[in-house]
């Protein structure tokens, strides 16, 4: 007698799993951007490439788990959140590598140097991203929980306060974001023109990071609005 | 009748045998539909899930089985044009069961999501419109019997919501969700334990010859499950709250509470199904058995043996040892998604559907109900993910099954009327 079943059938492949392994693979990704910024300052361009290297391979797998989750999505499948929801959460938290990716590509491809004076600014902003990233990170470990409670009681408002957090971290690069700015406006004209503007792109590259890390949680939180 | 009388013995062996095969293959396939929520919730072993089934499939199929038993037998078919050929409805009763039991092995072999009782019911209504007469079909119950089967899905599902949201009202939306988890599940162990022994108290016990009355009934019942209920906190007030579990996911400690109850309602879901399904196989079983034993008397009262039931039983329980463990393998694999917070509010849900299907005598697909109950469950916001292509193969196995089960009846209704006459 063949062992097959029917009963196994009716429970789908639970997407909370695969999203969850999503954002650490991302959050992965994103925190290499520590040692890589080191490595540019220290100017040692043999580590920057092979940092670069490496966020740009765990970018890709992160989008093969993308492709696959979304696979397994299947029109039939009866969620708890609805499919859409879900498929925006990951499509953000996908773009959060893809954030990281684009800053790593942008120096290692014209070999920027960082002026001296944003240097110790620019590893904090670098460093309370990669914060926005983890905070996104824990907020989405928290969707197998939300599961658990059926996006009810006291649950939701333990991710709410996540969330709140997460907010603040981003606020806080926001602000040294701007500092940097500041900074390097006083000192662009030093500088050749076309180093400056891309210098402007990076930091703005770099301030999506937590940009799109905050947005993880701004989209859960509709989930939870009810 | 003399072909009954001079063939008597035959007809017995060859209903215990074909009965036997039928059992067999409820118990290999059908039983593994019944159990899988708890070993897909891990909260028992594919070994104790066999135990705790075999125990209580037979004691349900004992106890509790007589009254679908009587429906199958006698409430399809309205024998009373067949006073002068009674060995129409022997031939007949056997061709359903062979039917069943081959369509059952051929529909496992190939994974088709195919119902028991859908199998048998074809097959009588198959064998007695085209060997009797349309006439003989007694319509109105069969309508019943098939609205019982569109009812009893819903019906579970609806208990399951039930039962659901209040776990999370009581349970998991809380504060402290482990303390309050070890304080109200002992009630849904009540609850279980008080459910099953009531109905069969008030439905089963008259089969096997005791009577009782309703307050009777009622304490008893209650004293069961009282008894079920200290036993099951004895075992939860064992659990302790495991910190380092917790981290990685808050509720495995709750879960553990859950556990307990899970194994409860296991034996409830294996009653249950062994109440209903079990007479699947018995009821053509009985029917031969009475016939024959009234020397070709059709609709004479007469009271179900025993050892019929116990056919019944023992070729559940040799199925489900020879195959039933290596379903329950593959779909324990396959449930990850079923905590048993989930699974145990599903099954219960389920049990109480089947049991008192079977106390009203409905024979009812015990795995369509458990589904039910899983999409109840679901739609509580209990569930991750369900995939509800499921629901349209159900639809379709009712489409296939219930006309294949009767031509099968049909051919072997005629190959056994052409051997014996």
């Amino acid at each position: 007698m063949a062992v097959s079943n029917y009963m196994s059938g009716i429970f789908g492949n639970s997407p909370v799993k695969p999203m969850q392994m999503h954002m650490e693979k991302v959050h992965e990704c994103v925190s290499l951007l520590v040692p890589f910024f080191e490595a540019v300052l220290a100017e040692d361009w043999k580590k920057v490439e092979k940092t670069q290297q490496k966020i740009s391979a765990l970018e890709n797998e992160a989008d093969v788990l993308k492709k696959e989750l979304r696979l397994n999505l299947p029109k039939g499948l009866f969620m708890q959140v609805s499919r859409r929801d879900l498929l925006e959460i990951l499509t953000i938290q996908d773009s959060v590598a893809n954030k990281a990716k684009d800053v790593a590509g942008l120096i290692l491809g014209r070999k920027m140097v960082l002026p001296k004076q944003i240097a110790n600014d620019y590893l904090k902003f670098v460093q309370r991203c990669v914060d926005a990233s983890a905070q996104a990170k824990v907020t989405i470990d928290e969707l197998d929980e939300l599961v658990e409670t059926g996006f009810r009681g006291t649950e939701v408002k333990l991710v709410q306060k996540m969330i709140k957090t997460l907010d603040k971290i981003e606020a806080d690069t926001d602000k040294i974001q701007r500092k940097i700015r500041l900074k390097l406006f006083e000192i662009e004209n030093d500088m050749p023109p076309l180093e400056a503007m891309f210098m402007y792109k990076v930091i703005e590259a770099t301030g999506d990071v937590a940009d799109q890390s905050q947005r993880v949680g701004s989209r859960l939180q509709l989930l939870l609005a009810r | 009748m003399e072909i009954i009388i001079e063939n008597a013995s035959l007809f017995l062996i060859l209903a215990g045998v074909f009965g036997l095969f039928m059992a067999w293959g409820i118990g290999a396939n059908d039983v593994a539909n019944a159990m899988a929520t708890s070993v897909g919730s891990k909260a028992l072993t594919i070994k104790q899930a066999i135990l705790i089934a075999a125990i209580f499939e037979f004691a349900g199929a004992v106890l509790a089985g007589g009254q679908v038993t009587k429906t199958i037998r006698k409430g399809i078919i309205d024998a009373g044009g067949l006073a002068a050929t009674p060995e129409l409805l022997v031939y007949g009763m056997l061709a359903a069961l062979l039917a069943a039991g081959c369509w059952l092995l051929i529909a496992s072999h190939k994974g088709w999501p195919v119902s028991t009782t859908h199998s048998i019911i074809g097959a009588i209504v198959g064998f007695a419109i085209v060997g009797i007469g349309i006439h003989a079909v007694n319509w109105g119950k069969v309508g019943f019997i098939v609205a019982s089967w569109v009812i009893s899905p819903l019906l579970a599902g609806v208990i399951a919501f039930a039962i659901f949201r209040s776990v999370q009202k009581l349970i998991l939306d809380t504060e402290n969700p482990f303390d309050n988890a070890k304080k109200y599940v002992p009630i849904y162990i009540f609850m279980a334990g008080f459910m099953i022994s009531l109905v069969t108290l008030v439905k089963g016990l008259k089969h096997i010859g005791l009577e009782t009355t309703a307050i009777e009934n009622y304490s008893y019942a209650v004293v069961i499950g009282l008894l079920i209920m200290a036993v099951g906190k004895y075992f939860i007030n064992r659990i302790e709250f495991d910190q380092s579990l917790n981290r990685s996911f808050h509720y495995a400690s709750v879960e553990k509470v859950f556990g307990v109850l899970m194994i409860v309602t296991a034996c409830a879901m294996a009653f249950a199904h062994g109440s209903n399904d079990v007479a699947n196989a018995v009821g053509p079983v009985a029917a031969v058995v009475s016939i024959v034993g009234s020397e070709g008397g059709i609709g004479q009262k007469s009271v179900l043996p025993i050892w019929v039931l116990l056919i019944g039983g023992a070729g559940i329980v040799t199925g489900l040892m020879m195959y039933g463990h290596k379903v329950m393998a593959t779909v324990g694999k396959k449930i990850t998604e079923l905590t048993p917070s989930r699974g145990f509010a599903a099954e219960l849900a389920a049990a109480t559907t089947v049991v008192l299907a079977s106390g009203t005598g409905l024979p009812i697909s015990t795995t369509h109900t458990l589904v039910g109950a899983v999409l109840g469950v679901g739609l509580a916001r209990g569930m991750a993910a369900l995939n509800l292509t499921v629901i349209r193969n159900i639809f379709m196995s009712w489409i296939i099954t219930l006309p294949a089960g009767g031509i099968l009846a049909i051919l072997f209704f005629f190959a056994l009327k052409g051997i014996f006459s």
